[in-house]
Parts: C-alpha cells; structure tokens; sequence
C-alpha cells in the first residue's frame, strides 16, 4: 500500500472515527495490532456446551488469581506462634501460628475477607473439577488426536500443578484438618526408599511440623506454581489458535473447515458473558455455603484430629488409595523398612498418570494413523476407546469414593469395613466391568445409528395393512441428520505382515494384539450401497 | 506393680523420708485418699438425691425397672447375659440411657440409638432413684454446670482434644468401627453432653473429674452451644462434614449449574 | 516398521477428510469407498428477533435492564458493606455481611453475565462463518528454508566441527546447576540426622505423664475403669522450641482395662500399671492421631485411614494399612502415686521410616 493512500485514509478515518481512532492508530503505530486483529478477531469458533468446559477452567483461574490476590494483602505465611486474639470467641486467648491467626483475622475481622476466602477456595474447587470435565471431553471425544497430543500433555500437567496449587494453599491456613494432611504427607513422603527421611527432613525444614513449611508452600502457592501455570495455559490456548477448535460432526462441516461464531461479536460476547456467569455462580456459592471452617478446626497440634479428616476432592482419590490398603504390607529386610502399604498407591497412582498423560501416543501408535482429525469422534464411534475410559473413570471413582468410607458408613447405616471391602473390591473388578458395559453399550449404540440410519426413526404410528399385517411406520431421516450418524472414522484391525528383514517383531506382535482388542468388533458406518438397498426395500 | 525408681525420685524431693517403705506407703495413703473422696464426693450426691427422694419413688422406680429394664438387666440389676449389670452406675448413667431414648433398647444393633423418649421425666427420676439406691455412681449434674456460661476457647480446646476424633470438630459425628458412630452433638442437652461424659455410655470413653474436671465440663458444653446457637458465619455449613460434603456440593450443584448454563449459552435462540 | 499397514487396499478412494496429510497414512483406518457424500450446510434458521420487531425490542430491553440491575448490584454490594459491619465477637455480623455483599457481588456479576449473552444469542449477526483449516506442519518451502537456516548456523559457528568446543559447552551447562542442587541442602538444619532424630521422644525414665493440655501430672487413682486419658509428657508446654515437633512424637494415649482383660506380651509385663496402660498416639501408618478409643471392645481406630489397634492385644493391627502395632510406652509409679515413664519408647514412633529397622 502506498503512503499517499494511507495517509489519505489516515486522514479521513481521523475525521470520521475522532477520538477512538485517534488512539487506535496511535497503538497500532507502535504495537501493529491491527495484524492481530485482522488475524484473530473473525477468528471462527465452534459453538458447542462442552466447548466451554475449558473455559469454566480458565475463569475459574481467573477468578483465583484476583481472590487470592486480596488475601495476600492479609495473609501472614508464618509459623511463629501468637496469642489469638481477634474476634472469634472460642478460639480467643489459643496460641497458634501467625498463618492460622491472619487467616482468622480474615475471616472474623475484614468485612468482606470470609467472602473472598470462601471464593478463592470454592474457585479452586472449581478449578480442578472444571480441567477433570474438560479432560473427560476431549478424551471421549477423541480430540486428543494429532495434531493435539503435546496439547493434552499440556493440559495434563496443568491439572497435576491445579492439584499442587490446591493442595499447598489447603495447607497455608496452618489449621487442624490441613496439619493432619501435612501430616499424611509426611508419612507417606517417609515410606520412600532410600530418601524418604531426607526429602522429609529437608522438606520440613527438620522435624515435622517445624516452622518452615508453611512458608515454603507460600512461595510455591503464589510465585512458582502459579508463575508455571499461567505460562502453560499461554501455551495451552497457542495451540488452539494455531490447531484451530475442532467440531462435532455435522452437516456441511469437513476436517478442512471449521463453523461456527467469529470472535467479533458472537463469540466475545458470549465466552465474556461467561466469565461473569461463571464468576457470578462462585459469588453465588460463597455467599451461601461455608466452605472450609478453620474456625471450627482449630490450630494444628499434632495431638487432636478430627472426624471426617479428608482432603479436598481432588486429593481424595490418593487418600483413597491409602486406605483400600490391606493390613500387613511392610517389611523389614537387609535392615531397612519397605513400607509397601504406601509403596503400592504411589507407584499405581504414578502409573494411572503416567498410562493418562501417554494415552494419545498409544492410541496413534495402535491405529498407525498419521493424518489430523479436527472431526470429534462421537463416543459410540470408538467403543474401545470409550470403554478404556469408563473403565479409568471407574477406577479413579472408586478411590474417590474410599476417601470418604467413615462418611458413608455413619450416612448410609453400615459398617466402615463393610465399605473398605466393597471398594476393594470395585477398585479392582469394577474397572473391567466398567469397561465391558461401557464396550457394549457403544456397539448397541452404533447398530441402533445403522438401523436409524437405513430404516428411519420409530414413529410410534402403527398402521393396519390391508392384508391385517400391523405395522409401524418408519421415519425416514433427513440428510442432514444422517450425515453426523455416517461419517466416522473406522479402522480394522491390524494384520501381522513380515517387515523387509522377512521377520516378525515382538513390538508388530504387541501392536497387532492391540488393534485386535481396539477393533475387533467393529461396526462399520453406512456406505451408499447399503442405502441404496435399503431404500429399495423399503418401496 | 512397678517401682522402679522411687527411691531416686523420693529422695531428690523430699530428703527426709528414706524408709523403703514409706514410698509404698505414700501410694497407699495416696490411693485411699483420692479413693475415699471420690466415694465421698459420690455417695454425698446420692445421699442428697436419696433424702430428696422418698422410699417410695425408688418402690416405684423399682417396679417400673422390674417391669420394662429387667428383661435384660435382670431383677436386680445385677445384670444378665444380654445386659450389663447396672449397679454403681449412677443417676447420671441412667438419665442419659432412658433420657435420651436409647433404653430401653428397642433392637439388637451395633449400638443403642438414639430414638423418641419412652418415659415421662417422673418415671425416668424414679428410674435412676432406684438405681443410684443400688450402689453409689455418679449422680446428675449440677445445673450451675450446664449453664453454658464457661469459657468456650477452654472448652473448643479440650473438646478438639478429647472429643473431636469421633464426634467431629464441629460435633457432627463420626463412624467408629463395625457399624458403630459417634452420633452427632447438635440438639443435645447440656445435661445429657455432662451425663455421657461422666458415664462413658457404651463405646464411649469414661471422662472422669480427674481427666476433665467439672469445671472443664461446663466449658465444653459451653463451646458446643456456643456452635449450636451461631450459624456458621459462612452461609449453610452442608452438615460441618468438611471436604467431602464440599466436594460433593461443588460437583453436584456448582458444575452442574455452570453445565446446565453452559447449554443455554450455546443452545440456539429461537 | 510396514510401510502401509492396510496394503494400500482401501485407501485407492484417498479420503473424504483430507487436510494436511497428503501422503500422510492412515494406519488402519478403513476409507468407505461409497461414503455417503456431506449434504452441505442445513438451510438457516431466522430466530424469532430477527422476524418479529417487538420481540427484537424485548430483547433489547432485556439486555440493558440486566445491565442496569448489575449497577444496582454493584451499589448493592457497597452498600451492604456499610450498613453490615462485623461486630467484634459477633459472628452473626459476620454471616451478614458475607452474606449481603455476596449476593450484591453475585447481582452484579451475574446479570452483566446474562445480559451479555442473551446479547450475543438473539440480537448479534447469528449466521455461523466458516474458517479454512490448513496442515499444522509448515509448508515444504519453509520447512526446506528452516533446514537450511540450521545448516548455516552450523557451519558459520562451527559447532559440528570444533567439537571440543562443544563438547565442553555441554559439561560445563550439566556442571553449572548442581551447585544450586547443593544449596537445597541448607533447607534441613546442617548436622542433624533425620533418622536419629526420629529414633528418640522427650519421655525418659521418670517423666510423668501429664494432661494435654494442661501439662498436669496424672495420678494412677485419677483413672477409673474405661477411661481414656489425653497425655503429654511433663514439661512439654515449658519448652522454648520445637514444642509441636516433641508433641508429634510424644502423645500417648492412656486407658484402664480390667487387669484380665490385657493380654500382655512376656517381655513387656511389667509396662503396664494395674490394668493402666499407655501406647504412643501417632499411627504407624503415615501419623494421623489415633484416638478413638472404643472403651467396650478396646479397639482404638484411626480416623485418617482406618487402621484399628487392639488394645487388649499390645495394640496389633486387626483392620486397615498400618502394619506394626502401635509402639507401647513403658509406665511406672512414683512415690507420690503420679504416673511416670520407665524409659523413652523402645522403638521409633509414627510412621515408617527407610532407616527404621
């Protein structure tokens, strides 16, 4: 473009846009901004309600980073002992930590500071469940496929740091429950091999509790795991820029398009919108629920403990694991102690992580399909995949569900053992039925989109022949409609070939097993001749 | 019985007594001493009650244990093989049991439940009149001990630490084992919080004057009506369960509001 | 690996989802020949605002009502911050005003929200656009181009040639953070060790046991049948430092059992004091307190993770994680009949430790 244009135009844009102008060409002179709204503001957007779930997460952070900021300004992240004495009258006169005293004071003595506690945890809740749902989306619906792998590691270890941030501001408030898990912490940290007892030690600064630990997990709560987060998740939304969002089948839509709002208006409106909403319903819960009554709880001295002492939800599958523990798993040998009974849930939790965080590769590694998807899979579409899923949902909810074994034992009249055993039990059966129902299901399903697809819709009316024969009628079903149930992608399993070496490697073996038990009983989609039949048959 | 180092410790403190036995002697005295206060301290309340009470409300109260209680605790209170003897067990025992409604048991279980009260308060006084008339127990509170006027910091303290592992800091409750619970404090009596303390009443614990004195004692119910008459400065407290009522909450209501609006941002206007 | 692991059979008809993998393979997916062709875009359908002008109006008017009742939320929640102080001592002042600016809070937030997307769904432009999706991978040229950017700086710098110039590059940058590796050894005290220290409690031979809290010495007369005592050893609330550090370590949990009820272990007979016995508090799990003692059944439970001790047996585990039994403190009486230990315990409280042995 010439100058003498842009200056023209420079000029007249002046005249006509005054003041909005005036600024927006002083920022782009020196930002070039206007390439980053020419870029991104028509930006296309599917819309879809589990598209937002992801963003539930992102403003829940949000909302995290401005609570937690105003309590900062109140916050003392000491363990020196003091005398209580604000205005909760039961805990007056109590000696506790400066952490437990200043979270008091928030809560008993800044209008408004019960409030943004209550946010910021409610928010972190939130935080957590939102990423879990968000993950249950994109794993069911297969939007973990290239070119989006790095992108689910990502988000996978945004939901392990989510975690850690939790956990460690859990702990800041110094008080009974969260003392107790520090304590839990340190226990299991302790039944490591060979550097339990230091990492222990050093972690504590001693012996546990000592007076350093709620100091360190300060600078991790608000400098170095939000500092890591916040960089994540900028590269986390990055690659969605640059994958562009994927969408549902759909009529009109291909791998190589994407439908739905731009950014500008729709889309801004609505996921801005959203923020509010989402920050209007943690209001709304902090307002009206209590959640986390350190008044009730107390300082922490390592003497006392309360009833119904559990983490946080999202540490409850870990507590969990602990507890289905049978008695007995502890050894001494060569003079030293293998505390298996805390061996076991870290290495099959560590290994649950590990097999979630690698599933993409496996699962591309299995079909040996290299090209991207930007279609979603519907759930039924990949029985196994879907199956594997319930089953690992299955597994993490059984734990879940031991970490509140006293809870439902006292609810739900029975014995606190008889809930042990039961989830013994379901922790490791329930996962293969899980999986068998969920496989089921999803080919029942698929063979009811066939029999949709070439026979209509059940309408209800019956009609009598003139022959006597009563008959339902079938509604046929509209293009557009038949189209979302046709168009998946369908694989076969693997045959075992001979590579150039004339040999079979164990690796092809391995990988041929897997795609038989992904594939083997595969329902194919509809093809043109099948219709064609069945659209004769029906005449 | 062990006495090991008596005489090291004896002799450091007081120089003047050496004799070997005089430390044996000290225990005895010391025992009969503490022993015989308690006795005192227990038949003086029940004397009180006895002399309020006339012969013939422990005739009464007789009658109706023989009646309604002797099934199980036999005729004599002496106890049988489905029930344990109730002599020396007190007024207080008894005003908490049939008070409360867990007595007389309504059905084998774990534990005897709480449920609706089965006896007026005159038939229950007549009830512990003639058990306490069996043998010297702790008899009923004083009621300057149940005012709910102690110190409740003193009592949140002694309650986190004697009490909290089972019925919850908040007095919630808790589970025990085998299909046993530490039932919930809220809407219980001061006079019934003293009695199961005093009385240790089925799994519970026995919390004595010598463990958490009297005075003690009124904290802690102190603290425990101090929770049940504020509202926790929060909002709704979801059953003071702690994290897992919150975490149910949060999954159940707080994500499924935001998914059920999530439907209608992107649901299409019509 | 196989070059193609379908034989090339079904993937003559290439693929109705073609981007970014021209040559790319499909592994085992299976490509329908016959594929039902995409019908294309259903026919759009115009929503009720944009048919009829009074319902466009109301929506309009929805909006900036909403907009306005955010306002009134807002000045709600600033409000309620003034007339609902916290009264010292009160906490139903403090449910007030957690309450009042909260739901003004919630107004504000939530009807901004609203407004917008009702905004957004029924009066902004609703016909959906459509985006061209393009490979992630860059295109041959620039890949080509990126290629040779790495050769040139290769050959201008030389790091492929002068290799001992890299090759100390690369030790000394794995050399440089292990100081900083070091330097989180000062998180722990310099010359102490962790496992001694886990080894040892403040009870020795004489301490009497006292009151938690109070710190006041208990006397054996004091515990009557069924009791459970909260115990710390005298002296402990006199300490300077590290008072939370000893108390993990030195709870101890008393209880009188019938005589005939404790069935002692022979090399202990002798810890116990008339049917009065005292075991170390922290679970031998991963430490939470165990307390609950059940005064029928002697049964003491972990409320952490459910590990029951039975009392009446030396405390051996009878349900849950812990394996070793709760660790047993040996108890005396002193001449004035208070309660005393006979030594520290015999082995390490609390949980596991890879040292303990």
């Amino acid at each position: 473009m010439s100058t003498t244009t842009t200056t023209t135009e420079l000029v007249e844009t002046k005249k006509s846009g005054g003041l909005t102008a005036v600024a927006a060409n002083y920022i782009d002179e020196r930002t070039s901004i206007s390439t980053a709204v020419k870029e991104l503001g028509r930006k296309i957007f599917p819309d879809h309600w589990s598209f937002l779930l992801g963003e539930v997460a992102l403003y829940s952070f949000v909302i995290i980073l401005l609570s937690g900021s105003f309590l900062t300004f109140f916050f003392s992240a000491s363990m020196a002992p003091v005398q209580y004495d604000g205005s909760y009258v039961p805990l007056k006169g109590v000696e506790m930590s400066a952490a437990m005293s200043s979270s008091l004071d928030i809560s008993f003595d800044i209008r408004g500071g019960l409030l943004m506690r209550q946010v910021h945890h409610w928010a972190a809740l939130l935080f957590v469940a939102a990423i879990g749902l968000h993950m249950l989306r994109i794993y069911f619906t297969g939007a973990f496929r290239k070119p989006r792998e790095l992108n689910w590691v990502i988000g996978f270890i945004l939901f392990i740091l989510a975690m850690a941030e939790g956990f460690t501001g859990y702990s800041l408030p110094d008080d009974l429950l969260s003392g107790n898990g520090l304590r839990i912490i340190d226990g299991m940290v302790k039944g490591i091999p060979l550097v339990g007892t230091w990492i222990s030690y050093l972690l504590f600064g001693g012996e546990f509790p000592g007076e350093a630990i709620v100091g360190r997990l300060y600078s991790l709560h608000i400098l170095l795991l939000p500092a890591i987060i916040v960089a994540l998740i900028a590269m986390h939304l990055l690659f969605v820029v640059v994958h562009k969002h994927t969408q549902y089948p759909g009529a009109g839509r291909t791998n190589q398009n994407v439908v739905g709002y731009p950014v500008l208006p729709v889309y801004a409106a609505k996921a801005g919108g959203f923020f509010f909403i989402v920050f209007g319903v943690v209001m709304l819960m902090a307002s009206l629920f209590t959640i986390n009554p350190i008044w009730n709880y107390g300082p922490y001295d390592p003497s006392p403990v309360s009833a119904g002492t559990q983490p946080d939800w999202y540490i409850g599958f870990a507590d969990g694991a602990l507890r289905l523990i049978p008695p007995g798993l502890e050894f001494v040998w060569l003079d030293h102690t293998f505390s298996v009974n805390i061996l076991i849930p870290l290495v099959s939790l560590g290994l649950f992580i590990l097999v979630v965080l690698i599933y993409p590769f496996i699962e591309a590694w299995v079909t040996g399909d290299k090209r991207e998807h930007h279609i979603l899979d519907r759930p039924r579409n990949a029985p196994t995949r879907t199956a594997i899923g319930a089953a690992g949902v299955t597994f993490y909810a059984a734990l879940w569900t031991t970490a509140s074994s006293d809870i439902i034992a006292t609810h739900f009249s029975v014995t606190m053992e008889g809930v042990i055993h039961t989830m013994q039990f379901l922790t490791i059966v329930g996962p293969f039925i899980a999986f068998f129902i969920a496989k089921r299901v999803c080919l029942a399903l698929q063979k009811k989109d066939r029999e949709i697809v070439l026979h209509g819709y059940e309408s209800g009316r019956i009609v009598r022949l003139p022959g006597g024969e009563y008959i339902e009628v079938h509604q046929p079903i509209d293009e557009y409609e038949r189209w979302k149930l046709v168009s998946y992608s369908d694989y076969k399993p693997l045959m075992i070939r001979p590579n150039a070496q004339g040999k079979i490697t164990t690796g092809q073996k391995v990988r041929a097993g897997m795609s038989r038990w992904f594939f083997e009983d595969r329902i194919e989609p509809v093809g043109n001749a099948e219709l064609e039949q069945a659209h004769t048959d029906r005449h | 019985m062990t006495t090991i180092n008596k005489p090291k410790s004896a002799g450091r403190r007081k120089s003047g007594r050496r004799h070997p036995l005089s430390s044996v002697a000290l225990i005895a005295i010391g025992l009969l001493f503490t022993g015989g206060a308690y006795a005192a301290f227990s038949t003086s309340t029940a004397n009180a009650e006895t002399s309020a009470t006339s012969q013939q409300t422990i005739g009464e109260g007789k009658k109706l244990f023989a009646a309604n209680c002797a099934t199980c605790h036999g005729l004599a209170a002496q106890g049988t093989g489905s029930g344990p003897s109730l002599i020396g067990v007190g007024a207080a025992s008894v005003d908490f049991q049939v008070g409360t409604g867990r007595m007389p048991l309504q059905m084998d279980g774990p534990q005897a439940q709480k449920k609706a009260v089965q006896f007026t308060d005159e038939q229950i006084a007549t009830l512990a009149a003639y058990v306490s008339s069996l043998a010297p127990g702790p008899g009923l509170p004083d009621s300057n001990l149940l005012d709910a006027k102690g110190n409740s910091a003193k009592g949140a303290e002694l309650f986190r630490i004697n009490c909290a592992m089972c019925h919850n800091v908040a007095g919630a409750g808790g589970a025990l084992t085998q299909g046993k619970f530490a039932p919930s404090l809220d809407g219980v009596t001061s006079k019934h919080i003293y009695e199961a303390m005093v009385t240790g009443p089925q799994s519970m614990p026995v919390f004595n004057d010598m463990n958490i004195s009297p005075e003690s004692k009124r904290d802690i119910i102190t603290y425990l009506k101090y929770l049940e008459n504020n509202p926790s400065p929060g909002g709704y407290a979801l059953g003071s369960l702690g994290p897992v009522s919150e975490g149910l909450f949060l999954w159940i209501f707080g994500l499924g509001a935001i998914v059920a609006l999530t439907v209608w941002i992107t649901a299409r206007s019509n | 690996m196989a070059k193609d692991d379908n034989s090339g059979k079904d993937l003559a008809a290439a693929d109705s989802s073609g981007v970014g993998h021209e040559g790319a393979p499909a592994g085992t997916a299976v490509v329908v020949r016959d594929a039902v062709a995409n019908p294309g875009f259903p026919p759009h359908r115009p929503r009720v605002t944009d048919l009829d002008p009074s319902a466009e109006r109301r929506a309009e008017r929805t909006v900036y009502t909403l907009f306005y009742l955010s306002i009134v939320g807002s000045v709600f929640a600033i409000a309620a911050y003034m007339a609902f102080p916290i009264v010292p001592e009160d906490p139903g002042s403090v449910r007030m005003n957690n309450l009042f600016i909260g739901l003004g809070l919630t107004l504000a937030l939530m009807a901004i929200g609203i407004g917008a997307v009702h905004w957004g769904k029924a009066l902004m432009f609703d016909h959906e656009g459509i985006d061209e999706r393009h490979p992630v991978r860059g295109s041959d040229e620039t890949r080509t181009r990126a290629v040779e950017i790495f050769q040139e700086a290769g050959s201008e710098s030389g790091i492929g040639r002068r290799t001992l110039i890299r090759n100390s590059l690369i030790g000394a940058l794995i050399a440089f953070p292990l100081p900083a590796v070091v330097l989180f050894r000062g998180l722990g005290p310099q010359d102490d060790n962790p496992a001694a220290l886990l080894s040892h409690t403040m009870w020795k031979k004489g301490t009497r046991l006292a009151l938690d809290p109070t710190g006041t010495p208990i006397k054996a007369s004091d515990i009557t049948l069924g009791s459970a005592f909260h115990v710390i050893p005298e002296g402990l609330q006199d300490l300077e430092h590290g008072r939370l550090e000893e108390k993990g370590k030195a709870a101890v949990l008393l209880m009188r059992l019938k005589p005939e009820d404790l069935n002692e272990l022979p090399e202990r007979k002798g810890w116990s004091y008339d049917g009065i016995v005292a075991y170390s508090k922290i679970c031998t799990h991963v430490g939470c307190p165990v307390a609950l003692y059940e005064q029928q059944t002697h049964h003491l439970l972990c409320p952490c993770h459910q590990s029951q001790f039975d009392v009446s047996n030396h405390c051996e585990v009878i349900f849950g994680p812990a394996k070793r039994p709760l660790p047993q403190l040996p108890i005396a009486v002193d001449s004035e009949g208070y309660l005393i230990a006979q030594s520290d315990f015999t082995e390490p409280v609390g949980p596991s430790f890879w040292e303990r042995n």
